[in-house]
């Protein structure tokens, strides 16, 4: 490249002081990007994607410094800048666009006058800013700019306030734009609009990008190149399709067999997993820095580093071996301890579980919220039960119903094994509390932090089977080693286990009582990839030994097609589709299915034409009349049936055997749309 | 907004009234016990009887209680025992002296305790924020009274640049005179409340410095010091607000031991010669009337934090 | 065979909540505003403790041959206006301070505790009114409240002004309690321990309030310094302890007069008490605070 690229890090090293020592978390990180280019960064939680992408910035936290290296905007080192310098680059160069937009904005000052801040920095009229902010939320697509100038943060969805945050960025026309996650936190459809937006906006001003993601799908489809991080190394650096296609460092092999991706399915395959867990911030290695988790690494591996070696082109990868880094061994533990099942006569298949007309009713500020209306599922021995929807459309509160820790409104009925279940947790007796458990999403506030691992554990033991304390710690401590909790770890708080193994504690204490139905509440949504696949390996084995039922809760498309044999799909707190896994995922579709499906960036490169939902997810205090998704429907124009789906509600109706719609267009309609 | 104000005062007129009701079981917990305690063991039975029926103690407790209650709303304070006089005759002179204290001591306290607990926050970990936080905090600890005296030994006695009684002489008291001898009483509780309010300040201050709007501003490309004052105070002070207001009832505790310290006709002096004196109907007066006023700095504090957060702004007004 | 897994078990245990405790005592050890206050403190105890056998004379010991007399070796504090030895009479008046606001202060967090988390964890209707109550009094101010009780009440008597501290120390103990149970009983153990059939005593006492003791401890820390300043001002008063015991509040309202004719012994030395043991309270509950990272 003859061009002075736009940004470039050179032997970029940075360090955080954590309590008193200095810990590296970037290693001789170099890149450039030129200008005009979209470079993305991938990598696990703690990889140093962040510090990157603030790095750029020359932001880095109270306790980070930069020990080494140089960062060069068009040429000139930002290192050396005085502050007033980084503060010019800053208000007229290069801006950035993060996570959270809800709090990146002031609270207490109008989206319009922070807007307008940007452009009063570059010398212009108070007034002329103004009228110049409306200018610039019309650019991201904001359909009612001079309304939301006059707004608080507080206000604004989540992708309006990432709208107004890209804004804001743009305003200066900045020759780089450092994005760090921003989609992340925002719902699928939410996402995929704004990350067309992006897309867009950067084909119109040709603006060079630093993308950070933790999603593979995301990175796919917004990058021009891509840079693998591990533990602060850039290991693996290439053409988007060419490192994808062909990985060729072992991390970046395992990183992309381990993510469940479209058409796999636990009945025939197995995910792969990375052994090992990521080293702790700041660790020293003699060689590379993979190694300890590397199922290729020889001697050499552990003892020098090595160099960049160039694939094809511009695909370079940090390993001795990336010739053989495709031949990387698969790897995946297996579970291995006695079912301690109490009913196993049943048939796979049988119905065990029936929920019907479950309602739930809150008051919210004096307004009465229906957040769950008439939802009826059943579910089967020793079968998975997905449900799918967006934020507020009720997934954890139907948990939350059948498990009796709130209680449905009048008329909605659980029943176990045909024998209805009381409303509440303590009017169940034992054997039906025990026979319905829950796995949360964040063991952090599941697990007693002041507890014991075998305190915890046993103490559910000792409870819902009525063992004494010396048998419910035995019991206990099979339970954990055959979750591969070592022994070790069992006197261990939670504190001082890894995201995984908090995890495995808290699948322990679910299976404690030997349960036929647990339900999982994005169980794997606090993890890293490589971590997830062993946990979902672990819920399919034991799922497979004692026929135990599971209720399985994720936003990840992805993960739910594994792992499910049926599907719900819930908008606004009602089953809009219910069905096999297959049947939901290969159509005919609900309009809302087929949007939510569409939104998905898939990372095998696949281009699926996105179908929008447009406008914003209506209050479940005031749903639209008709059809709740009338107002967004990607199929209600001329589909020939707009009255009715304006006036009246559709029922829940099998339009095929097994497989149930909340529809008013005919499904053979459906079908011919569809294709 | 309207609806929330009265939600805010209804709940204030309860607070008051629950108080009213606590103040008067305290003092009448043992039937008979006032009259008993007031005129001292040598009392007669008939001394007690006439006592009773004079101050109408000789009724049903529930009745007194009401009745007393009914006398407040009218704005009658009842009649001290120890003057035979209206309370209100007596008390409402010394609230106008203490007003005065309380209004120096806090147009002194607000600033200065909100600029330590920002000059702390912006400094953070180094030794100035240690001084304020731990020096504050420290002095905070220590009685009034403690500081009345080390305040009237050094700068009144040893060095004499402050008077060491709060009131001026006769033929002397104007305005300014006024304000110069209540610096030192001031002063001392100064001492007492900078510590918190500091403390809570900083703290806004530094959430706000690290929130993320903050980094929003700083990386539009604003100067740090122009992001503080336009993008950090405002979110910052607003907690202070109700902090200060909390401050209010040991302000008012404060004023007791100092008015004595200093000599000061205040409230906090009728209210200790009532104790002295056993004059019930000056001390649950004297209870209400603060009660009163701490619970309507409380109001104002909350409504003028409702006005300043449009967060809540909105939610109040829906 | 199950025992000796039990008993390693244990000892395993033990050994890693011995590791726990040593790692955060270091921490508190090496905080040097601990350190300082510690020792403040411990010098106060031990003479509550011993001060009859350390006090050179004993409290209403007088000596007309020195009144009023300053600091000199034979009197190293001074005497007052009564010719009494002013370094006896700031010893023997530790014991009295040092037990009434121990005692006030632990009432008010047992009582404030059970509160808070009965409050924060029913909410509801009982939430409501404990809140009600809690605002109540704190719409009072401490030294108000204090003064009319001990008027009312048969006056001087340390037990009352005891449980009348600690009454008033409630509101401040059940709202930081409720406000950490409101959080906490937010966090999914806790619908864990539900759905393992405990009853609401098991989930109140042993899984929330081991997770709100931080809060709590330094709460308590926070009320016993303001214990001693409510009970030394009380003192000085003239209210809530027996005329004539040694104690610092009133050794200095009886020597107030006399400063101003430069006797500042008589009233310095009991003030720098009060201010010392103050402190070093809240030395301890500052560094406590850094330590527990609230």
């Amino acid at each position: 490249m003859s061009e002075t690229p736009t940004l470039e890090l050179r032997n970029l090293e940075v360090a955080y002081t954590v309590r008193g020592i200095d810990r590296q978390v970037l290693r001789d990180v170099s890149f450039s990007i030129a200008p005009g280019e979209a470079y993305g960064f991938v990598g696990e939680s703690g990889c140093g994607k962040s510090t990157a992408a603030f790095a750029a910035m020359r932001y880095l936290p109270r306790n980070g410094k930069i020990t080494g290296g140089s960062i060069l905007f068009e040429g000139n080192n930002i290192v050396d800048m005085s502050d007033g310098q980084v503060s010019d680059l800053r208000r007229s160069a290069i801006s950035m666009v993060y996570q959270n937009p809800a709090t990146a904005l002031n609270p207490t000052i109008r989206v319009g006058d922070q807007v307008a801040e940007v452009f009063q920095l570059n010398g212009v009229s108070k007034s002329d800013a103004l009228a110049m902010a409306e200018q610039a939320l019309t650019r991201v697509q904001i359909a009612d700019p001079i309304q939301v100038l006059r707004r608080y943060a507080h206000q604004l969805s989540g992708g309006m306030a990432q709208r107004v945050v890209i804004a804001m960025a743009l305003a200066s026309n900045p020759r780089l734009l450092v994005m760090d996650e921003p989609t992340t936190g925002l719902d699928a459809t939410v996402e995929a609009e704004v990350l067309d937006l992006v897309r867009e906006l950067r084909r119109d001003t040709g603006t060079a990008v630093l993308f950070i993601s933790h999603n593979l799908g995301v990175i796919r489809h917004m990058c021009d190149r891509v840079g693998v991080l591990y533990a602060g190394a850039l290991v693996e650096q290439g053409a988007t399709a060419d490192l994808f296609n062909n990985p060729s460092h072992p991390y970046t092999v395992g990183l992309l067999r381990c993510i469940p991706r479209g058409g796999l399915h636990k009945s025939t395959d197995r995910l792969d997993t990375i052994p090992g867990t990521p080293p702790a911030l700041g660790t020293k290695f003699d060689g590379c820095v993979f190694a300890a988790r590397c199922a290729l690494a020889e001697d050499k591996c552990q003892s020098s580093q090595p160099q960049m070696v160039t694939i094809k082109g511009n695909h370079v990868a940090r390993c001795f071996l990336s010739d053989k880094a495709s031949s990387l061994p698969r790897s995946a533990e297996q579970i291995e301890f006695a079912s301690q099942s109490a009913t196993t006569a049943h048939e796979v298949g049988e119905t065990l579980l029936n929920v019907s007309h479950l309602s739930k009713v809150f008051t919210q500020d004096g307004h009465q919220v229906r957040v769950i209306n008439d939802v009826s599922l059943t579910l089967g021995v020793g079968e998975t039960l997905g449900l799918v929807g967006e934020s507020g459309s009720g997934k954890t509160t139907i948990a939350k119903l059948v498990l009796g820790l709130t209680a449905p409104e009048e008329g909605g009925v659980v029943s176990l094994d045909g024998k209805g279940l009381a409303k509440t947790l303590n009017r169940r007796d034992v054997h039906d509390v025990g026979a319905m458990q829950i796995v949360f999403q964040n063991p952090d506030q599941a697990l007693n932090r002041r507890h014991s691992v075998t305190r915890i554990v046993g103490r559910a033991v000792e409870r819902l089977r009525s063992f004494s304390v010396s048998e419910s710690i035995d019991r206990a401590h099979e339970l954990l080693s055959g979750m591969r909790v070592e022994a070790t770890l069992h006197s261990a708080r939670p504190v001082q286990l890894s995201g995984g193994l908090k995890q495995r504690v808290a699948i322990s204490r679910a299976f404690a009582g030997a349960p036929q139905i647990v339900v999982c509440d994005e169980p794997t949504s606090a993890l890293d990839v490589s971590v997830q696949a062993a946990i979902l390996n672990l819920l399919v084995d034991l799922q497979k030994q004692d026929k135990t039922s599971f209720i399985f809760i994720s936003h990840d498309l992805g993960v739910v097609r594994y792992i499910s044999d049926r599907i719900a799909v819930l908008y606004l707190g009602r089953v809009v589709e219910f069905g096999s896994s297959q049947r939901v995922f290969n159509g005919p579709f609900h309009p809302y299915t087929e949007a939510l499906l569409s939104s998905v960036p898939n990372f095998d490169g696949s281009i699926r034409k996105r179908i929008p939902l447009t406008g914003v997810v209506p209050s479940p205090s005031n749903p639209p009349s008709g059809c709740v998704l009338n107002p967004r429907c990607p199929r209600k124009a001329g589909s020939g049936y707009e009255t009715l789906c304006e006036t009246e509600e559709p029922n829940l109706t099998e339009v095929e055997p097994g497989h149930f719609m909340r529809c008013h267009i005919p499904v053979a309609k459906l079908k011919q749309l569809q294709s | 907004m309207k609806q929330y104000i009265l939600k805010r005062l209804g709940l204030s007129v309860i607070t008051v009234f629950l108080v009213a009701v606590i103040v008067f079981f305290l003092t009448h917990i043992l039937p008979g016990n006032v009259a008993r305690q007031y005129l001292g063991r040598g009392a007669t039975e008939e001394d007690l009887v006439e006592f009773r029926r004079v101050f109408g103690l000789d009724k049903p407790l529930l009745s007194q209680l009401f009745i007393w209650i009914k006398d407040l709303l009218q704005g009658d304070l009842g009649t001290s025992m120890q003057y035979r006089g209206p309370v209100a005759d007596l008390l409402l002179p010394a609230i106008g002296y203490s007003s005065k204290l309380a209004g120096v001591a806090f147009f002194l306290i607000v600033p200065i305790s909100i600029f330590g607990g920002v000059i702390a926050a912006m400094n953070r970990g180094k030794k100035i924020d240690r001084v304020i936080t731990v020096g504050g905090l420290s002095a905070a600890v220590i009685p009034e009274f403690v500081w009345a005296i080390v305040l009237v030994l050094t700068v009144g006695v040893t060095f004499q640049i402050f008077p060491v009684t709060a009131f001026p002489e006769e033929g002397n008291r104007g305005v300014l005179n006024q304000i110069w001898h209540l610096i030192l009483p001031s002063i001392s509780l100064l001492l007492v409340l900078f510590g918190y309010i500091a403390r809570i300040a900083r703290a806004g201050v530094i959430e706000a410095l690290e929130s993320d709007y903050m980094r929003t501003a700083v990386l539009k490309g604003l100067s740090r010091k122009k992001a503080v004052t336009k993008h950090v105070l405002r979110n910052a002070l607003l907690p202070t607000i109700a902090v200060i207001a909390s401050q209010v009832p040991y302000l008012i505790g404060g004023l007791i031991a100092v008015e004595i310290v200093f000599n000061y006709p205040g409230f906090g002096t009728i209210l200790k010669g009532a104790v002295d004196a056993r004059d019930y109907a000056v001390l649950q007066s004297g209870v209400i009337i603060s009660s009163l006023v701490i619970v309507g700095f409380q109001l104002i504090a909350d409504i003028l934090f409702a006005l300043l957060n449009p967060r809540i702004r909105q939610k109040v007004s829906e | 065979m199950t025992e000796k897994k039990l008993s390693s078990l244990a000892e395993r245990s033990n050994a890693e909540r011995q590791q726990i405790r040593r790692e955060r005592m270091q921490l508190v050890l090496r905080n040097k505003t601990f350190l300082v206050g510690a020792v403040i403190l411990a010098f106060w105890v031990i003479l509550a403790i011993f001060g009859n056998l350390i006090a050179p004379r004993g409290a209403s010991d007088q000596d007309f041959e020195f009144v009023s007399v300053g600091p000199s070796l034979k009197y190293w504090f001074g005497t007052d206006a009564n010719g009494q030895d002013v370094l006896s009479r700031v010893i023997l008046g530790t014991r009295l301070i040092v037990v009434m606001s121990f005692t006030a202060t632990a009432l008010g967090t047992v009582v404030g505790t059970a509160l808070g988390l009965a409050a924060g964890y029913f909410k509801g209707k009982f939430d409501m009114i404990v809140m009600r109550l809690i605002e109540a009094i704190s719409a009072i101010p401490v030294l108000i409240i204090a003064l009319l009780a001990i008027a009312a009440l048969e006056g001087r008597s340390p037990t009352l002004t005891v449980i009348v501290i600690g009454f008033v120390f409630t509101p401040n103990i059940g709202r930081t309690v409720r406000a950490a149970v409101l959080g906490e009983s937010e966090l999914e153990y806790v619908a864990a321990a539900r759905l393992r059939t405990e009853r609401t005593p098991h989930i109140l006492f042993r899984e929330i309030l081991p997770n709100v003791l931080p809060p709590i401890i330094v709460e308590f820390t926070v009320r016993l310094g303001y214990a001693i300043f409510a009970i030394a001002t009380l003192s000085f008063l003239g209210a809530g302890v027996e005329y004539g015991s040694p104690n610092w509040g009133s050794q200095i309202a009886e020597n107030w007069g006399s400063i101003y004719a430069n006797v500042w012994w008589a009233t310095a030395f009991p003030a720098l008490a009060i201010a010392s043991l103050a402190v070093s309270v809240n030395l301890i509950s500052d560094s406590l605070l850094e330590v527990f990272e609230i």
